[in-house]
């Protein structure tokens, strides 16, 4: 197969993917590893396990970095393009149409009583959420503080999170420069 | 100049959320709110519309502010800048992953940067909880029915979301029990 098939099947891949979905990146892995690793095995199914680890260890959505994962593998750069590209459209595609309706059917009543219930609905999924986040966060003094500490400043305080967020990385890197300076000392 | 803003914001929130979606909730809701670009309430109104349609919900929330502040262009700046730091990152890693895999600055980065985001997400949870159970703020006339109706709504999802039911589901049930009780409300007391 020629490279310019080989990038517009993942196009097409990516695009089906992104379209049927729905949920967010984690939602996307299972269909993943069946359209990409099992049936047309751009990957092999070890490396499927690594991409997750990867994914959610570099910034970005998941499913982003997924997708130019997975095309950088199968097509270099122009891989890695379409398949991102095939992951967006479909999104991008609905979310522009959506967005002329939703503000005009929020002046009907109805709608506004389902957005009321909708938003309390919302607040408890994001609990759930942060729930199942933290219980993949290891558990010890050092966790609880970062994170209360995030937890206060963000709340008390109208510091700009990326600023926390960095100071976050800063603070885990050098501790653990600390204690492995101590230990090489010893 | 509205679109190089929503690119360079979009930029920033793409390259400094770690995790997925909710991990980008807590930047999104700061820019959005320093920017002037919508309240919390239109805020979560859009996360579950986001939640609910086909997509990365990261995807759908870059493309609908850059849609409602800068029409189709802004749409297109917005979901580019979220898009472009991991497309970059990932590109380099998928070729050094080894070396990346083992990096110790890499991993020592991200021990701290996990239970952050958790705080994060946490106090935007408050912040965004605040606005949906106490609208017009904390007096004794917030505590009526619609304030009753939030706590039971919230209760019942909170429940049903820990027992795995599909987000899409509650979200629609949730839909339907606003509607029940914001009728009941007005047959009640008007």
């Amino acid at each position: 197969m020629n490279k310019f098939k080989l990038c517009l099947s993942l196009f097409g891949t990516f695009f089906k993917i992104g379209a049927f979905t729905i949920g967010g990146g984690y939602a996307m892995l299972p269909l993943i590893q069946r359209e990409v690793a099992e049936k047309r095995k751009w990957i092999e199914e070890s490396t499927m396990l690594d991409i997750v680890a990867i994914a959610e260890s570099t910034p970005g959505p998941i499913a982003i970095n997924t997708a130019t994962f997975v095309g950088t593998r199968a097509a270099g750069f122009w891989g890695a393009f379409a398949s991102t590209l095939g992951t967006v459209m479909p999104s991008f595609i609905i979310i522009t149409c959506l967005s002329f309706v939703l503000e005009s059917a929020l002046e009907f009543e109805v709608v506004r009583f389902a957005f009321n219930g909708i938003r309390a609905g919302v607040i408890a999924l994001i609990v759930k959420a942060l729930w199942g986040m933290a219980k993949q966060c290891p558990k010890n003094m050092f966790s609880a503080i970062l994170a209360v500490g995030a937890f206060s400043v963000d709340l008390l305080t109208k510091v700009n999170v990326l600023f926390v967020i960095i100071g976050g990385a800063l603070i885990g890197l050098s501790v653990a420069l600390i204690s492995k300076g101590r230990g090489d000392g010893k | 100049m509205i679109y190089l803003k929503l690119f360079l914001t979009f930029l920033k929130i793409g390259a400094f959320t770690f995790g997925g979606g909710y991990a980008m909730l807590p930047l999104i809701q700061y820019e959005v709110l320093a920017n002037d670009w919508m309240g919390e309430e239109q805020l979560l109104n859009f996360i579950a519309v986001a939640e609910s349609t086909p997509g990365p919900v990261a995807i759908n929330m870059a493309t609908y502010i850059g849609v409602q502040t800068g029409g189709l262009f802004g749409a297109v700046c917005a979901t580019l800048g979220v898009v472009l730091p991991s497309f970059v990152i990932i590109m380099l890693v998928a070729r050094f992953y080894a070396k990346y895999k083992n990096s110790f600055i890499v991993k020592n980065c991200l021990t701290g940067l996990r239970p952050v985001v958790i705080g994060l997400i946490a106090s935007a949870i408050i912040t965004l909880g605040y606005g949906v159970f106490f609208p017009i703020g904390i007096s004794l006339s917030a505590f009526g029915f619609q304030f009753f109706s939030s706590v039971v709504i919230f209760g019942i999802v909170v429940v049903l979301a820990f027992k795995k039911v599909n987000p899409i589901y509650l979200i629609l049930g949730s839909a339907t029990l606003g509607i029940v009780t914001g009728y009941a409300e007005k047959l009640l007391f008007s």
